[in-house]
């Protein structure tokens, strides 16, 4: 992990990777690609990207099935007899809050929540290389943490490893959307969509009206069955005569209260214009910052905070997902999000060295993985392996000795990159093993070298000194 | 994209990408849009203190614009919440309006000051809002005396 945040770019660690080659020789084939094709987060896009959703909906369609059910037993069962006997407004206020529910749902859900697109290659070298001069050259990694005064107000941006940048403030990283959201809230699996700048405002309508939904409708239907059992008969009987009621009273029953929880909670939220995140962690309240706390976000005024989260200007869409990619900005913007670098490409140290050499030594082991399974329907017999880990130890094997060398560990180790980076492909074809994720955690690697070559007398591998 | 001309486009083509500089955003004054008006001292050769300045305050002056919470946003606001906000499947909000306006003028910018200057300006937007992106380019035949830095190699070996 130390070594994983130690990393600097590289772009020449691009070759390594089959992936970003393979999307290179894509990018040739067809030239005018939209931006939402190569979209790094875990986003699902329609209409041709006009249309964007999280990966999974969670339990949105269950949401939108209760809505619609518990409207429709309603609109069915109770307004013909409510109608009758009270007002035709019933239906009408009814409906008009159905139509509302179903719109700040669907917007709240289809809507790009304020999804902040992950830094260039450039950019994320530039950081790097502010991060590496304001380090000390100490053995500890610098910080990825940097502090700001906002309103007089020290605020720390944590580095976001994914997205290649400092997270601005109120920014999060959605796990579940691998996205820096802005002014993140939460992940709602309800709406199946993250909360945050740009839908805040329709989750809020959404939760707002759908509370007012549920207590007319409560309301109507404990109506509907007084009005019934005052006309002589017992309950159980006008309840026998309305079953939908029933089902409608359950529903209602139990999603009123924790609708009306949430409706306050927000409300309060909005007033003194916080985040769920923020609230939760509690970054700014008073045991935190005794010295002084608050939010600095806030107007210090509750009016002031409800019009500019509610009805603020509206934010653009920063991930332009129907724009088109150009070719030199293609390329990069795709591998972007998979630099995982080998660890040799870092400066050289006495652990940077031994880490090489452990580098080495798995790459080779894992090239003659692939001599070794090439020939698939051959018989292990001895000469082949011999012949085969011959020639691998032997190139291999001044490489590991130069790679120790003070001086500069990158040289030497670098020639070797092409031809295992073959070796690599053909390994990932035939075992389908992401190579990212081994390289994404180089810490491990002794034990990984250890367990292959734990393995390797299977294939008639002999064990290096 | 937006910000290239077909001269702009020629600049990229005659000389090649040096270095990149990056304005951060400046957050001293709450999560709205502004910019840092520091000077880079990559650009000390480049163009003078005062043009830079310029154009980096009339841009967070036209992000002020935009962002403003008052009697305009509340009405499009109010409005848009009263159509369950699908109002805003059909209208232009003002911000977008004000972002055109930005890109028009970086364009402006880059064709008048900063090209000139073997300088362009990336619109913020197309960065997330984060920074602007300032590319210096130098001549086809100069360029092999650039300082090397990390992010000058990587983005040249491309």
């Amino acid at each position: 992990m130390k070594n994983c945040e130690y990393q600097q770019i590289d772009p020449r660690a691009l070759s390594v990777l089959p992936q970003s080659a393979h999307n290179n020789t894509e990018k040739t084939v067809q030239r005018s690609r939209r931006k939402w094709e190569v979209f790094p987060g875990k986003n699902r896009f329609f209409c041709d990207g006009r249309i964007i959703l999280p990966s999974q909906s969670g339990v949105l369609p269950l949401t939108l099935g209760l809505i619609v059910v518990t409207c429709g037993l309603f609109f069915a069962f109770d307004c013909p007899f409510l109608v009758k006997h009270l007002t035709v407004f019933i239906p009408v206020i009814g409906g008009a809050l159905f139509v509302f529910v179903v719109f700040s749902l669907l917007r709240t859900s289809f809507t790009d929540p304020g999804i902040l697109p992950r830094a260039t290659p450039d950019e994320a070298a530039d950081i790097e290389k502010q991060i590496d001069t304001s380090g000390s050259s100490t053995y500890r990694p610098p910080p990825r943490t940097k502090e700001i005064l906002i309103n007089q107000q020290v605020v720390k941006l944590k580095y976001c490893f994914t997205c290649k940048m400092f997270r601005p403030p109120r920014t999060s990283h959605c796990s579940l959307c691998d996205n820096c959201v802005e002014r993140f809230d939460h992940h709602c699996p309800w709406v199946g969509n993250c909360v945050g700048k740009r839908n805040y405002r329709f989750f809020y309508s959404f939760i707002i009206s759908l509370s007012f939904l549920t207590s007319f409708i409560f309301g109507c239907v404990i109506t509907h069955i007084t009005l019934r059992s005052q006309e002589g008969k017992s309950l159980v009987q006008s309840i026998q005569e309305s079953p939908a009621s029933v089902v409608e009273l359950v529903i209602c029953f139990f999603s009123i209260w924790s609708i009306l929880g949430l409706s306050g909670f927000h409300t309060y939220l909005i007033a003194s214009n916080l985040t769920t995140n923020e609230d939760i962690k509690g970054s700014w309240s008073s045991k935190r910052c005794a010295e002084e706390s608050g939010n600095p976000y806030s107007y210090n005024s509750i009016i002031t905070n409800c019009c500019a989260t509610l009805c603020g200007p509206m934010p653009p869409s920063l991930i332009d997902r129907r724009g088109f990619l150009s070719l030199d900005e293609a390329i990069p913007a795709v591998s972007a999000s998979e630099i995982e670098l080998p660890p040799f490409t870092v400066k050289s140290d006495a652990h940077m060295c031994t880490q090489s050499t452990k580098d080495v030594l798995e790459r080779m082991v894992h090239s003659y993985d692939v001599h070794g399974l090439c020939p698939p329907a051959t018989p292990k017999t001895t000469p082949l392996d011999l012949e085969v880990s011959g020639p691998a130890a032997a190139s291999s094997e001044p490489s590991l000795s130069a790679g120790c060398l003070p001086q500069d560990a990158r040289q030497p180790v670098a020639p070797p990159c092409p031809p295992f980076s073959r070796s690599y492909k053909r390994r990932d074809s035939l075992h389908s093993i992401n190579p990212a994720f081994r390289l994404a955690s180089p810490s491990p690697s002794l034990s990984r070298t250890t367990f292959i070559l734990g393995d390797a007398p299977d294939n008639g591998f002999i064990p290096l000194p | 994209m937006a910000t290239e001309f077909h001269n702009l486009q020629e600049l990229r083509h005659s000389a090649s990408l040096a270095n990149k500089v990056f304005i951060q955003r400046d957050y001293s004054e709450g999560t709205t849009c502004r910019f840092q008006t520091k000077f880079p001292s990559e650009l000390e050769s480049r163009i003078e203190r005062k043009l830079f300045e310029d154009t980096v305050k009339t841009l967070n002056n036209y992000y002020t614009e935009a962002e403003k919470i008052g009697g305009q946003s509340y009405l499009e606001g109010c409005l848009a919440c009263s159509t369950a906000y699908l109002i805003f499947l059909c209208m232009e909000t003002r911000y977008e309006k004000v972002l055109k306006k930005i890109s028009k003028y970086i364009q402006e910018q880059n064709e008048k000051i900063f090209a000139p200057r073997g300088l362009l300006i990336t619109d913020p937007i197309e960065r997330g809002m984060r920074v602007i992106e300032i590319s210096i380019y130098e001549d086809r035949g100069s360029s092999g005396s650039s300082s090397g830095s990390s992010s000058v190699s990587g983005s040249t070996a491309r």
